[in-house]
């Protein structure tokens, strides 16, 4: 009896070195991975995470088009294009006015490429130049877009835009190009750069203005505060119906 | 009977031959013209806009391309489904399958953003599109009808007529399932979204393709003054009445439910009643010019017979046909889509409104350059190879003129 508890004594110290052995030896690499969110550029990105956003509509303020300016700003387009007509000019983000027919309650709101979970833009583009990264974002390779529009056709929210003239004075961060299709790439470049504390620049601007109406984060990280703030108060997808699981969610209405 | 038909070349060297090759030259010059010009300036030379993306070229391919396959129809007639009087009209309606398939996808190509980037088309694909789909089933389809061509036009290679139209039947009708699928496919937009697409876009194609048809066959007979019979021209305008009627019932069918689904009211509202240019392209243009009207012209008890009156059915039918693609194409993206529903919606980007579009010259430019570009086609190979048979004279058609004969032959034995 006394013999087996001295071996048990023994196996319990060496549980316990090993344990902490293990935990000396693994504890660097989880603190380093919380420190270093972002992903060094050489890396491919994984569906470990997916990116999305959260707008509260209630904190959107009607005829304020900070995150809309933001956007301009950050990616250029819109001013450069000169030649174009009212619907021809791009529109990576614009402000949706809703009035409620029946009771009259209104709402204002931003609306963007919603980076579906299955996009109907990937689906039906000929070449695969329209295609969503391991982490959710929906981008368009230019280099291989033919500009046939079908994305165009498909997406259910309007988000896409088609270059109808040439464009000067470009910013590196987006590459655009005459004939070619665009919309929202949920500043990826931002993304790429700082990982989860990026902030995607219409986010950036509607804080600026003290609104802050927009949560981004990524949506698989339970501990993110997009995710806490979507378990706690719930999101409404728009178009849910359609099945797409979009990456943009939206909080009143 | 077969040996009576003999195919021979356009050997008319005259002023009308080469004043129509130079006219329809003349006419693609332009259209290429106005492509290099929308190329080279953007898309904003154009009425096209993010909202309508697909605009008035694309009326004119996807036409030409649903006429194409339907073109094909009058070959299968003689060798998948055996009726001997059809087989002397095959090699015509090949060549005018692949030459209106070429019209269309060429003006498909040159109002794509980057034309310059077919290459891609044909090295990258993604699986999933039915784009990409189309792609195959459009260059296959000039393939398979070519070797179908050979087949027929190659004594020696006869035996093998039979399964060679199958297979291009085959792959017709997959080629047209394709081209409304492009519509079909789409979930996002109310006016699509719909099986019925698929087949109605191949119903369309047997009355498109086959007035195509008939109007080349009667205009090439005449000018180069060859006889073509009442007996072949009445079955195969009594045919067309049959595919415009076709048509009528798929478009009544397809709006026949929409009108039962609540959620599909406004849209019903938008094409049927209120949407002003579409409403009436849709009753004066589909409905009337392009059904109703060429069906009474088609089977009235004298007029019927008058080959003027059949011409004109047969133009009818094709503007008809292009109004339909009209109100499907523009209607079906001019629709606002529904992102809200119960909700009135407004913005800087004209959602909640109906989006408007109006085609500028090159875009009708470059579509009528398609049309000849197809029609351009025809004629050089009509004088080239022998796709026109001699005579389609009725002694020389109908095969009761060729059994009475055998049946006093046999008498006589």
């Amino acid at each position: 009896m006394t013999h087996k508890s001295e071996i048990n004594s023994s196996r319990r110290q060496f549980l316990n070195g090993s344990a902490i052995a293990a935990g000396l030896a693994i504890a660097p690499g989880v603190m380093l991975h919380q420190v270093a969110q972002a992903k060094p550029a050489d890396q491919a990105v994984t569906s470990d995470k997916r990116w999305g956003m959260l707008i509260d509509t209630n904190k959107c303020s009607k005829g304020c088009d900070a995150c809309v300016r933001g956007c301009q700003t950050e990616n250029g387009w819109g001013e450069n294009e000169t030649k174009s007509g009212p619907n021809q000019v791009a529109q990576w983000i614009r402000k949706v006015e809703l009035r409620d027919t029946s009771t009259g309650f209104t709402k204002s709101l931003p609306l963007m490429c919603q980076h579906c979970e299955h996009p109907p833009c990937v689906d039906v583009c000929p070449t695969g130049a329209s295609f969503k990264r391991a982490d959710g974002i929906v981008l368009v390779d230019k280099h291989i877009c033919i500009g046939c529009r079908y994305c165009m056709m498909a997406c259910p929210y309007k988000a896409r835009s088609f270059i109808h003239e040439d464009l000067q004075d470009q910013l590196p961060v987006a590459p655009r190009g005459k004939g070619t299709v665009e919309s929202c790439t949920l500043c990826v470049h931002r993304v790429d750069k700082d990982g989860e504390n990026a902030i995607p620049a219409c986010a950036e601007a509607c804080n600026a203005e003290g609104h802050e109406a927009f949560v981004f984060g990524d949506l698989k990280n339970p501990n993110s505060r997009i995710s806490q703030e979507l378990a706690k108060h719930g999101g409404t997808q728009i178009r849910a119906d359609l099945g797409l699981n979009v990456g943009i969610r939206y909080r009143g209405i | 009977m077969k040996a009576n038909v003999h195919f021979r070349e356009v050997l008319n060297n005259g002023t009308g031959y080469y004043g129509l090759l130079a006219l329809l030259g003349a006419i693609v010059l332009i259209g290429l013209g106005a492509a290099y010009f929308m190329e080279h300036n953007g898309h904003f030379v154009t009425g096209m806009n993010n909202e309508i993306v697909w605009g008035m070229p694309h009326v004119f391919a996807v036409f030409l391309i649903v006429a194409a396959s339907g073109a094909l129809n009058v070959a299968s007639i003689g060798s998948v489904f055996g009726k001997s009087q059809y087989k002397p009209l095959a090699p015509l309606s090949g060549l005018l399958a692949i030459a209106l398939l070429a019209g269309g996808l060429a003006v498909l190509v040159l109002d794509l953003g980057h034309p310059d980037r077919l290459i891609v088309a044909m090295t990258y694909y993604n699986f999933k599109s039915i784009f990409a789909w189309n792609v195959m089933l459009y260059t296959g389809f000039m393939a398979v009808v070519v070797v179908y061509l050979w087949m027929m036009m190659e004594r020696k290679m006869n035996k093998y007529t039979k399964p060679a139209g199958f297979f291009a039947f085959i792959w017709r009708l997959a080629l047209t399932t394709g081209t409304g699928s492009i519509f079909g496919f789409i979930v996002a937009r109310e006016a699509y979204d719909a099986a019925i697409m698929a087949p109605m876009f191949v119903i369309m194609s047997f009355s498109f393709g086959l007035a195509a048809y008939i109007l080349v066959l009667m205009a090439s007979f005449k000018w180069t003054e060859r006889e073509l019979g009442d007996k072949i021209l009445y079955r195969l305008k009594n045919l067309l009445g049959i595919f415009v009627g076709a048509v009528l019932y798929f478009v009544l069918a397809y709006h026949l439910t929409n009108l039962y689904a609540a959620e599909h009211h406004s849209v019903e509202r938008f094409i049927l009643l209120d949407g002003g240019i579409y409403t009436k392209l849709f009753w004066i243009g589909q409905i009337l010019i392009g059904g109703l009207i060429p069906l009474a012209m088609l089977y009235h008890p004298t007029l019927g017979k008058s080959r003027a009156v059949i011409g004109w059915a047969c133009a009818l039918v094709i503007l008809g046909g292009m109004a339909q693609m009209y109100v499907i194409i523009i209607g079906g993206q001019a629709f606002p889509l529904v992102l809200f529903p119960g909700m009135e919606v407004s913005s800087s980007f004209a959602d909640g409104i109906v989006a408007s579009y109006t085609p500028k010259l090159p875009e009708y430019l470059l579509g009528i350059g398609g049309v000849a570009i197809a029609l351009l086609l025809v004629t050089i190979a009509v004088k080239v190879l022998r796709f026109l048979p001699e005579s389609l004279a009725d002694a020389i058609v109908d095969p009761h003129t060729a059994s009475d004969a055998k049946g006093t032959a046999k008498k006589a034995a």
